[in-house]
């Protein structure tokens, strides 16, 4: 391959990441502005879509699938994805089973709970 | 000092690994952000929600700006990889202009809200909404410093080595940025209006 031939394909490798992450972005948006899709269906959907786009830049634009062994990148990519995973999901686990929140409220009477609580607001 | 190819690309290499460790570190920052945010976004204490202060338009043109100023970084240094350097300097002077244009309309924003009343004095909600996006912001405004720094020294001394591996370094960096900023979008700005 010579080195015009080699960068052309780098060049290819970043329009198609751009043009996918942009396809993405506005699907994302148009599912919600538009309402195609409500409530927990649309969280999941726009999370999946947000997942996607996260892979398709470590691919097209940081090049994680480029890199030689041993694959450390990939690694601690892997393993902080499982911490950070703990962090998150564990934070909200932990915290919708907190008492206030074990109550049926709405977000509005739940303020209003914590004022009488508390005197003004959390 | 005369440094061989090998040499030259195994630094290279190093210092790539060590700087995509502090990344995943500073994602550990930004997830445990995420976590605050999404814990405290129903106490509003009677103040807005997240739907009353989110004008859409304006936060999508944000992300389109930062994922196309990510594409010209990504541009600039193969550029520089293939010794294209004028034209490295034409894509660095478009990644500047448009992370600056994304801080300025999320400096409008902020100052928006701030002068509606809607502080991040007002609410758990607001502290946590502006503590996260804030965060990434000042991250966009060191990465704007940082490159700056680096397009000065490319004028003054040309491309060496190890301005070359700086850059390398700060594209890492860009990029990253660019894939928190999906996550902003999604869970803060989408999901605060379902």
């Amino acid at each position: 391959m010579t080195n015009e031939q080699a960068y052309k394909k780098s060049l290819g490798k970043y329009a198609i990441g751009f043009i996918v992450s942009l396809i993405l972005t506005f699907a994302a948006y148009f599912i919600v502005t538009e309402s195609y899709l409500e409530g927990m269906v649309a969280m999941v959907v726009i999370g999946a879509l947000a997942f996607v786009q996260m892979i398709v830049q470590l691919i097209f634009f940081l090049h994680l699938d480029e890199e030689s062994r041993p694959r450390i990148k990939l690694f601690a990519f892997a393993s902080m994805s499982l911490i950070l995973l703990i962090i998150v999901v564990g934070s909200l686990w932990i915290m919708s089973h907190l008492n206030y929140n074990m109550m049926e409220m709405s977000p509005a009477e739940k303020t209003e709970y914590m004022m009488e609580q508390k005197g003004g607001g959390f | 000092m005369i440094e061989t190819k090998i040499e030259i690309a195994e630094k290279k290499h190093r210092s790539t690994i060590g700087f995509w460790l502090y990344l995943m570190t500073d994602s550990l920052l930004f997830a445990s952000l995420f976590a605050v945010y999404i814990v405290l976004k129903d106490g509003i204490a009677s103040g807005p929600e997240a739907k009353d202060i989110i004008v859409m338009p304006l936060v999508l043109t944000e992300t389109i700006l930062l994922l196309a100023s990510s594409l010209t970084c990504g541009l600039a240094l193969l550029s520089f990889k293939f010794k294209k350097i004028r034209q490295a300097v034409v894509f660095l002077a478009l990644t500047y202009a448009l992370g600056v244009a994304f801080l300025t309309i999320e400096l409008t924003e902020f100052s928006t809200l701030i002068a509606d009343g809607h502080g991040w004095q007002h609410s758990a909600f607001l502290s946590a909404f502006f503590v996260l996006v804030a965060t990434h912001g000042a991250h966009i405004a060191v990465g704007l410093l940082w490159l700056l720094v680096l397009i000065i020294v490319l004028a003054r001394k040309g491309l060496t080595s190890k301005l070359e591996r700086q850059f390398t370094l700060f594209g890492l960096f860009w990029h990253f940025l660019d894939l928190v900023w999906i996550f902003i979008f999604s869970i803060v700005y989408l999901g605060g209006l379902l």
